[in-house]
């Protein structure tokens, strides 16, 4: 009962503010900013609770984001990659002659694809196994390269230029110790887990870090909304 | 009082200087700009030292250009055109621009073609440089070999070298040790609070593709976890962003229900696509949360600006929460979020820890040797500056050695 109430008092007081916008800016003509000023709004009102404006907001966004990568997948996809070099383009045929690479690059592809769908029979269903594992190995194994590169030889190029200055020894003391933390086959015990212990602490303090950066970022992000409703839509702000 | 006013005065006096030492350099620029160029283009000479060659370490269809940039003492070059013609005497036609800063450019070709350059400099007002020489004549082709890449070669080599030892001692029998993962170990409970209240599990399996580490050790982890819902005769939600990796998933799923002696228990539609739109998937996981009110959610994969709006919404429903990502910018949220937190490469070691496999187990012994070899490295290298330091605070040079070690350690893990 006292939420209600809450509700209702603080659902006009938005309201009259709402009212005073209007009449004191310059509300908008076009009726897009208005559909995204009540979709953000929509979106905005689960910060109370989860509410009917909410659901519909999320669903259109849902369902309006499914039908545009749908048509993207099937344009980049499907027609160029298989409809085009088959039937239109015909990469399989150079100067008259018909070559059986370029035709197989695209067939053998393709129908692995086309096993994905065996998942709809009962019988043929075990044969989505081949593309998955098609996927799952070409991809472990393409990712193995670049996250050597990227994930150790990149940052211990950068840790290994050593220069005798205090932020240099810290910063040696801190991947040690890290490192020492993510040591999975010991104890965490004696030296060991007291080294871990300061790992976790240089860990934490690197978070913090992260956590003050990336929250300023998103507050970027939240002063950009307000921008778009208080400017854009109603025109309070000159 | 009259300490105060010379206080004021130096403190304008000390603001006041660097403004004024700016202002005098940049007087001095001012009037190095005002000289005016000449109005002839006869002083710009052509570019020189013209070389075209196949871009090393490619996939074909590229040739580099590089040349050396002509006197310029009024700066007047805006940069350079580069023409290109498959006839050495005739038929050149510009094919790209460099800026001014450029000594070199890369061409898309044709493989198997041959290719011949020259270049001239453009300047503000329009005018050109005479040409350079004509290059010598260039075929693009690709590289089976990316010799840049031996280091990741040897790397790679070493580590599965260890993998397979480990690998091969864990067959043997022989019992390899893991420490305790806190957050994996809170995996059984969550499961088990959730079929105590009767309520599903969440289990989001990251926002990335198949390509990416965590969503394979994500899914890694959703094995025993789904098993141990088939045991408990709990049910599991898996949204999904990308339709690869909900092919994957709900086969894996489906699977791990079939181990436990479940698979009546599966259904379908617990493993299920939503959107591939960032926040359209954050919007909809957070319509699960508050409407399907799972009793446990665990976020485990890749993740990015969209894991503090699902980790707090989970926290807001009061789900106990395990999150793991490797993603470091994310990671803090999930610390401040969640109850437990799976950090980086306890993702990875997550799928070990559970199943205590003997592949998973000796790859893991494998990651860990690697960890210690680094931190050997690394150490060597703080003891080599160190000792070079005192070299050349003693003897005014470095050592030789030392020096040379530590350029090729240091250009060993150039990427």
């Amino acid at each position: 009962m006292k939420e209600r109430k809450g509700l209702i008092i603080g659902s006009v007081i938005l309201i009259i503010i709402f009212i005073g916008m209007l009449i004191k800016g310059e509300p908008s003509k076009n009726i897009m900013v208005w559909i995204a000023a009540i979709l953000t709004l929509s979106i905005y009102s689960f910060l109370y609770r989860d509410n009917i404006f909410y659901k519909f907001a999320e669903h259109l966004f849902v369902g309006v984001s499914v039908g545009y990568s749908v048509s993207v997948v099937y344009q980049n996809a499907f027609i160029r990659r298989v409809f085009d070099p088959l039937f239109i383009t015909r990469t399989y045929i150079v100067e008259g002659q018909f070559h059986i690479l370029p035709f197989l690059a695209v067939v053998i592809p393709t129908l692995i694809g086309l096993l994905m769908v065996s998942v709809f029979t009962k019988r043929q269903a075990w044969l989505i196994r081949i593309p998955i594992a098609f996927v799952v190995g070409s991809y472990a194994g393409m990712s193995i390269s670049p996250s050597f590169q990227a994930n150790i030889f990149e940052q211990t190029r950068s840790t290994l230029h050593i220069a005798l200055s205090i932020s240099s020894f810290i910063m040696i003391f801190g991947v040690i110790t890290t490192l020492v933390y993510f040591f999975f086959s010991k104890e965490h015990k004696g030296f060991l887990g007291r080294t871990a212990n300061v790992g976790i602490w240089f860990i934490m303090i690197a978070f913090g870090a992260s956590f003050g950066y990336t929250v300023m970022a998103r507050i970027s992000l939240l002063i950009g909304r307000m921008n778009f409703l208080l400017y854009d839509w109603l025109g309070v702000i000159k | 009082m009259r300490n105060r006013v010379f206080k004021a005065i130096f403190l304008i006096f000390l603001f006041l200087l660097p403004s004024l030492i700016f202002a005098q350099e940049g007087m001095e620029e001012a009037e190095q700009d005002t000289l005016a160029p000449p109005d002839t283009i006869a002083e710009i000479l052509s570019p020189t030292e013209i070389k075209a060659f196949d871009t090393p370490n490619d996939a074909g269809e590229n040739i580099t250009i590089t040349w050396e940039a002509p006197e310029d003492p009024y700066g007047i070059i805006v940069g350079y055109e580069i023409f290109r013609s498959e006839d050495k005497e005739t038929g050149y036609e510009i094919t790209g621009f460099a800026g001014k800063k450029t000594e070199e450019f890369k061409n898309r070709t044709n493989d198997g073609v041959v290719y011949y350059y020259k270049v001239r400099a453009k300047t503000s007002d329009g005018k050109f440089s005479p040409f350079s020489v004509i290059s010598e004549g260039t075929v693009s082709q690709p590289q089976w070999f990316h010799t840049g890449r031996i280091n990741a070669l040897v790397a790679v080599v070493t580590f599965i070298s260890l993998l397979l030892f480990f690998v091969s001692t864990a067959k043997k029998g022989k019992s390899l040790f893991i420490r305790k993962i806190a957050g994996l170990d809170a995996l059984d409970e969550a499961v088990g609070r959730a079929t105590e209240m009767g309520k599903p599990i969440l289990y989001v399996p990251g926002l990335s593709s198949m390509s990416d580490v965590a969503t394979i050790a994500s899914i890694n982890i959703l094995g025993p976890v789904a098993k141990k819902v088939a045991e408990y005769e709990s049910t599991i939600i898996v949204p999904n962003r990308d339709p690869i990796v909900m092919t994957v998933t709900r086969q894996v799923v489906k699977e791990s229900f079939l181990e436990a002696g479940r698979p009546d228990a599966f259904n379908e539609d617990m493993v299920f696509f939503l959107t591939d739109s960032q926040f359209g998937f954050a919007a909809a996981v957070d319509g699960i949360m508050v409407r399907e009110k799972p009793a446990t959610n665990l976020f485990l994969g890749m993740f990015w600006a969209e894991s503090l709006i699902l980790a707090e919404t989970g926290n807001m429903t009061g789900a106990i929460q395990i999150a793991g990502t490797d993603a470091v910018a994310q990671l803090p949220f999930f610390v401040t979020a969640c109850d437990y937190t799976i950090i980086g490469e306890e993702l990875y070691a997550a799928s070990a820890y559970l199943s205590r496999t003997p592949v998973l187990v000796g790859s893991l012994k494998a990651q860990d040797m690697g960890k210690a070899m680094l931190i050997v490295v690394v150490f060597a290298m703080l003891i080599f500056a160190i000792v070079n330091t005192v070299f050349l605070l003693t003897t005014d040079t470095p050592n030789a050695i030392l020096s040379r070690i530590i350029e090729f350690i240091q250009g060993w893990f150039k990427v």
